[in-house]
C-alpha cells in the first residue's frame, strides 16, 4: 500500500494505483476525456493534468502512478488553467458543427466545455481537413476526431482486428484505415465497438433514420418494426431512466405513435432460431455419426459481426457456421411471406424495420443472400441510439406513455430468448433443446461441466453426455456433446485457428463479436461503464425468471407457425425462409 | 517493363517482382519471432523494392501477423518510408537556415514548375523525385542541392534546366 496526500487530504491506496484511480477511490473526480476505465488509458487529451509537489511540469493522472509520501493537488489556479488552455487547445481543430452533429448533448467534449468552466474558444488556426468515410453500418468523420485514440484500443486491443491506427505525425496526424481505404474495402466487422467508446461525433452508425421516417409518412407502406430485450433494457439510458430499466411495453406504445403499423418481439425470432438451428446441429450430428462427412463443430450465426469476421479471415471455413439467419432476418422473412398472406398485404409495400443493439446488422441486411423473391428480408436497422433521436424528435414523452403489448403473431418468447443477447444465452438455449429433443427429458443443468479456457476472457467450453435418448436418437447414446462460448474476436480467432487446423474438439461453438454478447453491442446508448452493462445484464437475468414459458421449444407462437405454415423445422419452407448460404462479399 | 514474370530477359541486373518478394519473405521469416521488429522488416523491404505499396504492406502485415493498419501506420509515422515508387534520380533541395534565405525556396518553386511535380512526388516517367532536405552541410555554398550524390553550389534556377539535362 501507498501512502499519499490528495488535496490536503492522506489517503492510502495499492501499489501502481494511478493519481486519478486513486483520488476516486477517496471521492475527488479528476475531470478526463481520453482516459476509459477498464478500456483505455493513452494519455492523449492532457485534461487531467495534476500538480504533484517537487515535480516541475503538470502530471497527466491517468498515466501517472502514486509513490510514496507523494503530495498531489488537483484543483489549484494553475491546474484549472491550464486544462481550460488544453481544452481549448482540443478545439481549435475540431469541426464545431455541434448544432447539426448527431452527437450533439450526448458529446463528452461538450460536457467537459461545460464542467472546465471554458467560456470562449481563443486558438483559431489551421486546422486539419479529412473526407467523410461512409460504410454501411459505420460512418467516420475524422474532422471531429479529438485523437484520443480510444477507437484504435478496442478494435486491436479488445477485438483484435486492427482495422483502426494513427497515421501520419505531429499536427496531421490522422486515425484512419490502412492507406485511407475505405471501411468497406478493409477487414472491418461493422461490430461498431469503436463508435460506444468515441467521446465525440467522429465515429458513428451509418445514419438511416430519415429512410424510415419517409417509409413512415409513405401512407401505402406498411411499415413492420421489431426489437429485442437488448434494445428495450437499454434504451432508458437515453432518457435518464436508471440503466437497466425494462421499457419493452413503454417502446411498444411509443412505436405505435411514432406511426409503425405492425410492432413485433424479435426474441419470438430468437426460439424460432433454437428450434431450428438445434435440428441442423442433429442432423450434422447423425451424418457424423453414420460416419459419412459433415462440418462440425457447428458455429452460430446469430452475430452478423462475426459472420463478417469469419468472411474476412476464414472464408475457407464458412461452411462450419450455421445457415440459419440471424432472428431479425428470421422475422423479416416470415413478415414478408406468412404474414403478408395472412394479412392480405402487398408484399412490394412492405416495409420490415429492425431496432437492434447493432451495428452491424446494418451491412447484414444489404447481404444479396439475405432476400427472399428478390426483396430483402429486413429494409432498414436502427440502432438504440438512433430511434432514441426519433423518439425525441417526435416529442413523444416515454415516460407519461402506458405499456403495451407487442403485436400477434410475434408477440410472446421465451425465458431463454430473454438471454440471446448474454454471451452464452444461444448456447443454453440450444442445449436444452436438443437434449429434450433427443432424451425426452428437460436438461438438468447441475449435467453440464463448465470450464474457462485459460488465457482468454469470457471463452469457456462445457460437456454433455446423452444417456438414454429417444428410440431415433439411438446414434447419440453414450456421446459426450462437446461445445464453446466466446464473445469478443480474441476468444473467435483462438476457436477459429482449432477448425482450421482440424483440432477442435468441439460439437458445437457458439460466439458474440462484442464482449459480453449484444446487451454491449455497438448500436447501445453511450457512454458505457462496467456498472451499466451489469444493470443491462441483471435486467435481462430478471426479464427471463419472469417468463411463464422459459424454454423456446414451448413457445405456443412458434409451435403455431410450424402447424399453419412451416410444417416442421428444416422443412424445404423453412430451408427457404429461415436458412442461407453464407458467401463472401465480393 | 521488359522482365518476364519469372526471369528478367532483358540481360540487366534487375530482379523480377517475384525475386523481390522471395527476399522480403526470407527477411520476414528472420525477424518474424522478434518483437519490435516491423521498422527493420520495412527498411530492408524498401531497400529491396523501392518503396512500399500498398499490396507489399499487405504481404509484410499478413507474414508479421500484425494489422494492416498498424503497418501503414508505422509507414505513414516516419518520413523516410515511401508509398509511392521513387524516381531513379533523387533531388535533394537544401531548405537549411543558410540555404533558405539565399534562395532555395525558388530553386523548389522552379524544380516544381519544370518537373511538373510537387516536393515529394516523382515525375511520370519516374525519372526524378523531388524532396527538401534540412540543411546538407554545405551552407557555404548556398543555395545548394542535390541530385543523388552529387552536390549543386550556388545553384542560380535558371541553370536548373542545364543541370538536369546532364541526367
Amino acid at each position: 500500500m501507498i501512502n499519499l496526500t490528495i488535496n490536503n487530504k492522506s489517503v492510502c491506496v495499492p501499489d501502481s494505483t494511478t493519481i486519478l484511480e486513486a483520488a476516486k477511490q477517496n471521492n475527488i473526480d479528476i475531470p478526463h476525456l481520453c482516459y476509459l476505465e477498464g478500456v483505455h488509458k493513452f494519455g492523449s487529451c492532457r485534461l487531467c493534468v495534476v500538480e504533484v509537489e517537487g515535480v516541475k511540469n503538470l502530471q497527466a493522472s491517468c498515466m501517472a502512478e502514486v509513490r510514496e509520501g507523494m503530495v498531489v493537488h488537483t484543483n489549484t489556479e494553475k491546474v484549472r488553467k491550464v486544462r481550460k488552455n488544453n481544452y481549448e487547445l482540443l478545439l481549435s481543430n475540431h469541426l464545431q458543427d455541434c448544432p447539426s452533429c448527431e452527437t450533439n448533448k450526448n458529446c463528452e467534449l461538450q460536457d467537459m466545455g461545460v464542467r472546465l468552466g471554458v467560456t470562449e474558444a481563443r486558438f483559431a488556426g489551421k486546422t486539419t481537413v479529412s473526407k467523410v468515410d461512409i460504410s454501411p453500418s459505420i460512418t467516420r468523420d475524422m474532422n471531429k476526431c479529438i485523437l484520443c485514440r480510444r477507437c484504435v484500443t478496442v478494435c486491436n486491443d479488445i477485438q483484435n482486428v486492427g482495422v483502426l491506427s494513427a497515421h501520419n505525425r505531429g499536427f496531421s496526424t490522422v486515425i484512419n484505415t490502412a492507406m485511407d481505404l475505405p471501411l468497406n474495402t478493409v477487414d472491418c466487422t461493422y461490430c461498431g465497438q469503436c463508435t460506444v467508446v468515441c467521446p465525440v461525433g467522429a465515429i458513428k452508425e451509418t445514419d438511416e433514420i430519415h429512410n424510415v421516417w419517409q417509409a413512415l409518412s409513405d401512407k401505402n407502406k406498411r411499415v413492420v418494426v421489431q426489437l429485442s430485450s437488448a434494445v428495450s433494457v437499454a434504451i432508458g439510458e437515453e432518457f435518464g431512466y436508471e440503466p437497466g430499466t425494462p421499457l419493452a411495453g413503454e417502446l411498444v406504445s411509443c412505436l405505435r405513435e411514432m406511426g409503425f403499423d405492425d410492432i413485433f418481439n424479435t426474441n419470438a425470432a430468437f426460439d424460432l432460431t433454437v428450434v431450428e438451428q438445434s435440428t441442423e446441429l442433429l442432423n450434422r450430428l447423425k451424418t457424423t455419426q453414420a460416419g459419412n462427412e459433415a462440418k462440425l463443430p457447428l458455429v452460430t450465426s446469430c452475430c452478423s459481426s462475426f459472420i463478417k469476421y469469419v468472411e474476412n479471415k476464414y472464408p475457407e471455413e464458412l461452411d462450419y457456421i450455421s445457415t440459419t439467419k440471424s432472428p431479425d432476418l428470421m422475422l423479416g422473412a416470415l413478415a414478408k411471406s406468412h404474414y403478408t398472406e395472412k394479412m392480405n398485404m402487398n408484399l412490394s409495400e412492405t416495409y420490415v424495420v429492425s431496432v437492434m443493439p447493432c451495428t452491424a446488422k446494418k451491412f447484414e441486411i444489404t447481404r444479396p443472400e439475405m432476400q427472399n423473391n428478390g426483396l430483402p428480408n429486413v429494409d432498414a436497422v436502427l440502432t438504440t441510439r438512433e430511434v432514441a433521436r426519433m423518439i425525441k424528435e417526435a416529442g413523444i414523452d416515454l415516460r407519461n406513455l402506458s405499456k403495451n403489448q407487442f403485436d400477434q403473431p410475434f408477440s410472446l418468447s421465451s425465458g431463454a430468448a430473454e438471454l440471446f443477447g448474454v454471451t452464452g444465452g444461444v448456447m443454453q438455449a440450444t442445449l436444452s433443446t436438443v437434449y429434450e429433443m433427443v432424451t425426452g427429458r428437460e436438461l438438468p443443468f447441475n449435467k453440464l461441466q463448465v470450464t474457462s479456457i485459460a488465457g482468454f476472457d469470457q471463452t469457456m467450453d462445457m460437456e454433455l453426455k446423452i444417456e438414454n435418448p429417444l428410440e431415433a436418437y439411438q446414434y447419440l447414446d453414450g456421446v459426450t456433446i462437446k461445445v464453446a462460448v466466446t464473445s469478443g474476436f480474441r476468444g473467435a480467432e483462438f476457436l477459429m485457428n482449432q477448425i482450421v487446423k482440424g483440432e477442435s474438439p468441439y460439437h458445437f461453438i457458439e460466439v458474440m463479436g462484442c464482449p459480453g454478447g449484444c446487451v454491449n453491442g455497438g448500436g447501445q446508448p453511450r457512454p458505457l461503464t462496467l456498472e451499466i452493462l451489469q444493470k443491462r445484464l441483471e435486467a435481462l437475468y430478471g426479464q427471463s425468471e419472469g417468463k411463464a414459458t422459459s424454454k423456446p421449444n414451448d413457445n405456443e407462437v412458434i409451435s403455431a407457425l410450424y402447424k399453419e405454415y412451416l410444417q416442421e423445422p428444416y422443412s424445404p419452407r423453412a430451408q427457404e425462409l429461415l436458412h442461407t448460404q453464407h458467401r463472401k462479399t465480393v | 517493363m521488359n522482365c518476364e514474370a519469372t526471369k528478367c530477359q532483358c540481360g540487366c541486373d534487375q530482379e523480377t517482382d517475384q525475386q523481390k518478394y522471395e527476399k522480403i519473405a526470407e527477411i520476414i521469416a528472420k525477424y518474424k519471432n522478434q518483437a519490435g521488429s516491423l521498422i527493420q522488416v520495412l527498411h530492408a523491404a524498401q531497400n529491396i523494392y523501392g518503396y512500399l505499396p500498398l499490396e507489399l504492406q499487405r504481404f509484410i502485415a499478413a507474414g508479421m501477423d500484425k494489422p494492416l493498419a498498424e503497418v501503414s501506420g508505422v509507414i505513414t509515422f516516419y518520413s523516410f518510408f515511401s508509398t509511392q515508387p521513387k524516381g531513379k534520380h533523387t533531388i535533394r533541395v537544401c531548405m537549411g537556415t543558410a540555404c533558405y534565405v539565399r534562395g532555395g525556396k525558388k530553386l523548389v518553386d522552379r524544380l516544381e514548375d519544370i518537373l511538373k511535380v510537387q516536393v515529394g512526388e516523382t515525375t511520370e516517367d519516374r525519372k526524378y523525385t523531388l524532396d527538401i532536405a534540412r540543411c546538407i552541410g554545405a551552407c557555404g555554398l548556398a543555395p545548394a542541392m542535390m541530385i543523388d550524390d552529387v552536390v549543386y553550389k550556388q545553384v542560380n534556377p535558371d541553370k536548373l534546366e542545364t543541370i538536369l539535362a546532364k541526367y
